[in-house]
């Protein structure tokens, strides 16, 4: 997939704001084109996680259209959007949607399986970059949410995909983590050229983005 | 699969799935045992006789005293023949030809001194007779004729005949032994004749001989005597069919045999059957409904894992499935389980039936298994769509 197009994308939630709302993204014609980079940044409450929430197919309470390459989004049957989740559309919740009952590599594992996309050795060393090494085998339930960020991070990656969505990565994380993050991540993005678009409520996870917008 | 699994099992209520199993094992043994107990008892009430054709029916009419005083009125008209060939129960109507001459016949064991009586042959179409066609062939103008016998005859020669004269008994093995001889006595002339004893019917209350030996003889001896018949054959593929018993009510004739009480007991049988099948069904739908409201709670409690597997790329199907392998090994176990749990009961329930019957030698499993079956992939299907139709609706927000 090379671009998403938001058409006057409005959430329902800020219908009665449509006058006075000013944005980057909301209720205007925006592209976003595979291989560069966004940074969304945002107040709390303007709507990130909507927009990831509309982007990954989960939400479809908004005004205006979404297409991908040109089609609408609401076209797409339910078999089609596991598809684009599972090589397209790679996303960090800003919840994290990890689970607590599994292992940090079990967590991983379970999303790596569906593609087999990643070697086993490339997640145990990225576990070690990102100082979580040792907590390869530990319960997700019972690591601090920094630790359950990288994970997630960690997964996020270990799929194919043409489009990258961060929804706030490195809340959490110290600055020496948040720049191995972003290592890694340009590494990926070297190999393969996705989009990425990250959105931040203050720390950025600190790359070089093509395109700052305002939410 | 594994780590699904390792998931997905989160929740599950034991405690509710034995329920459903201890219910859904009830419920199906009940229904499999009523199909069983059908199967097996079925056969002793329908059985079918040894030399006819499995359903057949003997048709005369009902004798009244006015219609004893007179000659006419107790034979079948060819209008009554057409008439009852066109009903749909019947799928085929023979006459029986009865022989227009006087026979005298004496019948005896390996040389012994039989008895002698007066006798009639009759005669019904060939493909109504279920014996194979060498042993039951005549050839016209020969000497030797296949003959088959009431099986009262039989009792009546071992119990009345054998034992006041000191005479040998005979079984119904020994058939072949019987020496019988016929002497025909027509206008003007009488010959000799061999019989050979095909078997005993306790289907048709008559002496039976090949229709072929009947025309050649009736033709040979009497000439140009013909009668109307006074009794019909009928084969049906039901002869407990209700119209049957509606038909010969309204045109007064009577069926011979015990067929229709047969059919009674049958009828019982079915009715009885039914209730229990019936129960059975309703035992097996609650148990469902347990199973279903036990896999939509943990489908509800498991939300927000089932969700979190559909947004990082997992497809319904695949996070369905290993709930719907779940109800499917849970069913599985009830029916193998079920079907395991019939067998020592049939066993003593067909010991204490043999007591009174011992003929009843039981119906095939076939049924039984399959009705199980039916209802495991008929659960097992509705599980299935439920399942799936309740994981598709978490996909959405």
């Amino acid at each position: 997939m090379q671009t998403i197009e938001l058409n006057n994308l409005l959430p329902h939630v800020f219908r009665e704001r449509k006058g006075t709302l000013r944005s980057d993204v909301w209720q205007r014609r925006l592209t976003l084109e595979r291989g560069q980079k966004y940074l969304i940044e945002a107040m709390s409450g303007t709507g990130k996680s909507s927009l990831c929430a509309y982007l990954i197919g989960y939400r479809t309470d908004y005004e205006g259209t979404i297409c991908f390459d040109g089609t609408p989004t609401t076209q797409f049957s339910s078999v089609q959007w596991t598809n684009l989740r599972r090589v397209v559309l790679s996303h960090l919740f800003q919840e994290l949607r990890l689970f607590p009952e599994l292992t940090a590599l079990e967590n991983v594992e379970i999303k790596n399986r569906l593609t087999h996309h990643k070697p086993l050795s490339w997640i145990t060393q990225t576990f070690e970059r990102l100082g979580i090494g040792e907590k390869l085998h530990a319960k997700v339930g019972r690591m601090s949410f920094g630790q359950q960020q990288r994970v997630a991070f960690v997964r996020a990656l270990a799929q194919p995909a043409d489009f990258l969505l961060l929804d706030e990565p490195v809340s959490h994380l110290d600055e020496g983590n948040a720049h191995i993050m972003a290592d890694i991540l340009q590494e990926e993005m070297r190999a393969t050229q996705p989009a990425v678009v990250v959105t931040s409520i203050g720390k950025h996870l600190p790359i070089a983005y093509d395109h700052t917008l305002y939410l | 699969m594994k780590l699904l699994w390792k998931l997905l099992r989160q929740h599950v209520s034991v405690p509710q799935l034995v329920g459903f199993f201890l219910a859904n094992l009830v419920g199906m043994w009940i229904v499999m045992l009523g199909v069983q107990f059908y199967a097996d008892l079925a056969p002793m009430f329908t059985r079918a006789d040894g030399f006819f054709c499995a359903n057949y029916l003997v048709v005369s009419k009902r004798i009244t005293t006015v219609g004893a005083l007179s000659t006419g009125g107790q034979d079948f008209t060819p209008a009554d023949v057409a008439d009852l060939s066109s009903q749909p129960f019947a799928n085929g109507v023979g006459e029986f030809v009865a022989s227009q001459y006087k026979v005298t016949a004496t019948m005896g064991v390996k040389g012994s001194p039989g008895f002698a009586t007066e006798l009639f042959f009759e005669a019904v179409p060939d493909s109504f007779v279920d014996v194979a066609p060498h042993d039951w062939h005549y050839e016209a103008g020969s000497r030797q004729v296949p003959v088959i016998l009431p099986r009262t005859y039989l009792a009546l020669y071992n119990f009345g005949f054998a034992a006041s004269r000191g005479l040998p008994k005979v079984s119904e093995a020994m058939a072949s032994q019987i020496e019988m001889r016929i002497l025909i006595h027509a206008t003007g002339h009488s010959e000799n004749y061999n019989g050979r004893v095909i078997g005993f019917s306790n289907r048709i209350n008559t002496i039976l001989v090949p229709k072929a030996f009947i025309d050649w003889s009736n033709e040979t001896y009497e000439p140009g005597k013909a009668d109307n018949p006074t009794r019909l054959i009928v084969r049906t593929d039901n002869p407990t069919d209700e119209r049957i018993m509606n038909y010969m009510d309204t045109h007064g004739y009577e069926v011979e045999d015990n067929r229709l009480d047969a059919g009674k007991a049958t009828y019982f049988l079915r009715i009885v059957v039914t209730l229990v099948t019936g129960v059975g069904f309703l035992v097996c739908l609650l148990s469902f409904y347990i199973l279903m409201l036990s896999v939509y709670l943990l489908v509800q409690k498991n939300t927000r894992k089932l969700q979190n597997l559909l947004l990082i790329g997992y497809s319904t199907a695949r996070v369905s499935l290993p709930y719907q392998l779940l109800t499917l090994c849970v069913n599985l176990g009830v029916f193998i389980l079920a079907a395991l749990l019939l067998w020592p009961l049939r066993a003593w329930y067909m010991k204490m039936i043999s007591l009174v019957f011992p003929q009843v030698t039981g119906g095939h499993v076939g049924p039984a298994l399959f009705v199980g079956l039916t209802i495991l992939f008929v659960v097992t299907l509705l599980n299935t769509i439920a399942i799936r139709h309740k994981v598709e609706g978490l996909k959405r927000a």
